[in-house]
């Protein structure tokens, strides 16, 4: 029991980070039809500045409060992954639109490949691990066998998403730049007549799944402690598994579809192995899309030419 | 700005705009650019800056932007268009025969320029490994290129005709030339298998999954020691006889037989022409297939598939069709592969999804479905990274510890960008449909409404 108590903590905690990022993937297919293959390379990218800033801040410039060091971490690389979201955007996808329907996929990958790269080329391709923080731990159970820990970490990174989730919530349903999107995202072009700025409103959507991505990336290096060039393709492909099984386009779907992939993979690592961890999601992602395409949460969608 | 159109700037507004871009360029590149992270002798990660980076960076894209801006001539013109593939000239005929010509004296003419042994390097390094690369490529192209259908793990059918061969010969003692047409059967029907569920799926949907399957199939390979020996990988698999006659200095070898002094050229130079008619045969295959009724369902399909099946073509045989048979190339490449440049050594580190991406890539930027474009991007692209490694002045120019084949998949993921950008039906050739109503019409990406393309 005990044990499946500590997978339960652990899954929830994987699936906030899982629904952190596949909530960029699912607002962009929402918005403009397209799967943001570059998403999870934003990750990383973003997990990268969040590591650079974390040593300038505790070497270069000697900040000795580490939770203030970690807010302005979290604020800044926010700010720094987003303006890269945007840069892409601008570059890579806002001259497609309107082009043929692979289009903006193969300019996608093209950008996963070369996010990649530049990451490989201007850090080196090792592991990097970073300075470990937060290290306490609560510990449960009478001393018997097992016994449960719940890390500092583990309920920041949950207290983290739930608030920003609940920011975010309250951006894209109380305000006009939600209203915006969701206009977007009905009918494009009946928004535009009715002066919503498209292009300014997919930018900004672009920005905010970055935004949420950075949070992504510093609670994955805040949990796992290492970081990977390559570590944006797997857990991108999680996060759209997560975003496709909650019904992509619905925002609570992604976060429902997160936190059953975190659970699916602590508890088949637990309980099977762990050799075949990223089978089980890859087989999940393949099952949902062929047998569920519009998800749990997600509206059926009609064929149209 | 891109798209905005012929926009005629002042220079002073150009100047201003470009600066803008370089500042972008500073804000993308802290940090990421600016601090390196290195690992000192306590293994605890120290920063090292790199600001001569970062101005660089600056300057290309201030340059870039500005010049960009200034000429918008040059960028928006529409290329002049090659007719290959499709055509077939007096000129394009000849060009082609000689083409053959040369490639079929290609060994004898390096063994002659460079002697037996320097010319390893040129038959095995280059032109095995292009020719690979263009059977990978052309495989891909029908799935891709002919049938629309972006397949994001066509790696995983080159990883199962490589584990075939290798299985097949290590288990059961059969040669080269009866595992070679196996592996091409087994591949094809791993592509019907893993085709029938991505059948009612489009598009994006599509692409995801094939990247899924690809993927499984790597994991499988890397997880499944007991047949696969995971990452240590299978070794000491047979390596290709002269139907029969094995590439050593024995007395049954084919050195002895012919009577010629044993050298280690000749297996690469029989490899080189076991590929080259590989790739021929693909090909021809090819090119028949596009004139049979299959390779106008092919065409119709990429161009509309609602539209198809109104007309009532049959897209599930349609779609599986073009899965199996590149599949089948490409299974025929992986074994091939397995016997010539994986030196009788397969490991999974050989299929991950930066391979499926470079043969995207050599499609993509070669022009979906064209046959011309194909070898022209995987000569550029495989030949030019060959050609990379052999340039030491770039070592000197740059320092020592330069390595420009680092940079490749860098490009190349930028190039598919900007190709997508400017010239999404190819940057060397394109396809137009084959059979066309009253006139042919090519059309730029950017007019192309949804679904049409």
């Amino acid at each position: 029991m005990e044990y499946f108590i500590q997978q339960l903590i652990n899954g929830v905690t994987l699936g906030s980070i899982y629904g952190l990022i596949a909530i960029g993937y699912t607002m962009v297919f929402g918005i403009i039809g397209m799967v943001n293959f570059a998403h999870g390379d934003v990750f990383m990218l973003s997990a990268f500045i969040a590591l650079i800033l974390l040593l300038i801040f505790t070497q270069i410039l000697g900040l000795g409060f580490l939770s203030i060091a970690l807010f302005l971490v979290l604020i800044l690389s926010m700010l720094l992954t987003s303006l890269w979201a945007w840069a892409i955007e601008r570059l890579a996808y806002r001259p497609l639109r309107g082009s043929f329907r692979l289009a903006p996929l193969i300019s996608a990958i093209g950008m996963s490949i070369f996010l990649a790269n530049l990451v490989q080329i201007a850090q080196g391709p090792r592991n990097k691990p970073a300075p470990t923080t937060l290290t306490g731990v609560f510990t449960f159970g009478d001393g018997t066998g097992f016994t449960v820990t719940l890390s500092h970490r583990q309920i920041l990174i949950v207290a983290v998403t739930a608030v920003l989730l609940a920011a975010f919530w309250y951006v894209v349903q109380k305000t006009p730049i939600g209203r915006a999107q969701r206009a977007c995202e009905q009918d494009r072009r009946m928004a535009a007549l009715l002066g919503v700025d498209v292009n300014r409103t997919i930018s900004l959507t672009f920005i905010m799944g970055a935004a949420l991505a950075a949070v992504a990336g510093l609670m994955f290096l805040i949990y796992y402690g290492v970081v990977h060039f390559n570590d944006g393709f797997v857990p991108g492909v999680k996060a759209f598994t997560a975003a496709v099984l909650g019904g992509i386009g619905s925002l609570p779907g992604a976060v429902l579809g997160g936190l059953l992939i975190g659970l699916v993979e602590a508890f088949w690592s637990a309980y099977f192995s762990t050799d075949y961890k990223d089978v089980a999601t890859f087989s999940i992602l393949v099952i949902t899309l062929v047998f569920l395409p519009s998800g749990l949460l997600g509206r059926p969608d009609v064929e149209k030419v | 700005m891109p798209g905005e159109g012929e926009r005629r700037l002042t220079f002073a507004a150009a100047v201003k705009d470009a600066a803008g871009t370089g500042l972008l360029a500073l804000g993308l590149c802290i940090p990421i650019i600016a601090y390196r992270t290195h690992q000192d002798m306590s293994n605890r990660l120290v920063l090292q800056e790199r600001w001569q980076f970062v101005a660089f960076a600056v300057l290309a894209a201030f340059a870039a932007r500005l010049v960009y801006l200034l000429a918008p001539s040059i960028a928006l013109k529409p290329a002049p268009r090659l007719r290959m593939g499709g055509e077939s000239g007096a000129a394009v005929t000849v060009f082609k025969l000689v083409g053959l010509v040369l490639l079929f004296a290609y060994p004898f003419l390096t063994i002659a320029m460079v002697g037996p042994a320097g010319a390893i390097k040129w038959v095995d390094n280059f032109a095995i490994q292009i020719l690979i690369y263009v059977m990978l490529g052309w495989g891909l192209n029908i799935v891709v290129g002919l049938a629309g259908l972006l397949d994001l793990g066509y790696v995983a059918f080159y990883a199962i005709g490589a584990y075939a061969f290798a299985l097949l010969s290590t288990h059961y003692d059969l040669g080269f030339w009866v595992c070679l047409p196996l592996a091409g059967i087994l591949a094809a029907f791993w592509g019907i298998l893993l085709g029938f569920p991505v059948l009612r799926l489009r598009g994006d949907y599509l692409a995801i999954v094939t990247l899924a399957f690809g993927e499984i199939i790597r994991l499988v390979a890397i997880n499944w020691v007991d047949l696969t020996r995971g990452y240590a990988g299978i070794s000491g698999v047979p390596r290709a006889t002269f139907f029969g006659l094995p590439f050593d200095d024995s007395e049954e070898g084919f050195a002895a037989f012919f009577g010629l002094e044993f050298a280690s050229i000749h297996r690469t130079v029989f490899l080189f022409y076991v590929i080259l008619m590989m790739v021929l045969v693909t090909n021809w295959v090819t090119l028949k297939l596009r004139r049979l009724p299959v390779g106008r369902a092919w065409e119709a399909l990429r161009e509309d598939e609602v539209a198809c099946r109104a007309l009532g073509i049959n897209t599930t045989n349609t779609k599986l069709s073009a899965f199996s048979l590149g599949a089948m190339f490409g299974g025929f490449a992986g074994a091939f592969y397995v016997t010539s440049r994986g030196q009788g050594f397969v490991t999974p580190e050989s299929f991950t999804f930066a391979e499926s991406a470079l043969i995207l890539a050599i499609v993509v930027l070669g022009g979906l479905g064209s046959q011309a474009g194909v070898v022209v991007a995987a000569l550029v692209l495989i030949g030019g990274t060959e050609l990379l490694r052999e340039l030491d002045w770039l070592k000197r120019i740059f320092g020592a510890e330069f390595q420009p084949t680092q940079y490749r998949l860098l490009l190349f993921g930028l190039a598919m960008v900007l190709v997508m950008i400017w010239r999404p039906r190819g940057l060397i050739s394109h396809r137009m449909p084959t059979v066309h109503l009253r006139q042919r019409r090519a059309v730029r990406g950017d007019l192309v409404g949804e679904g049409h393309g």
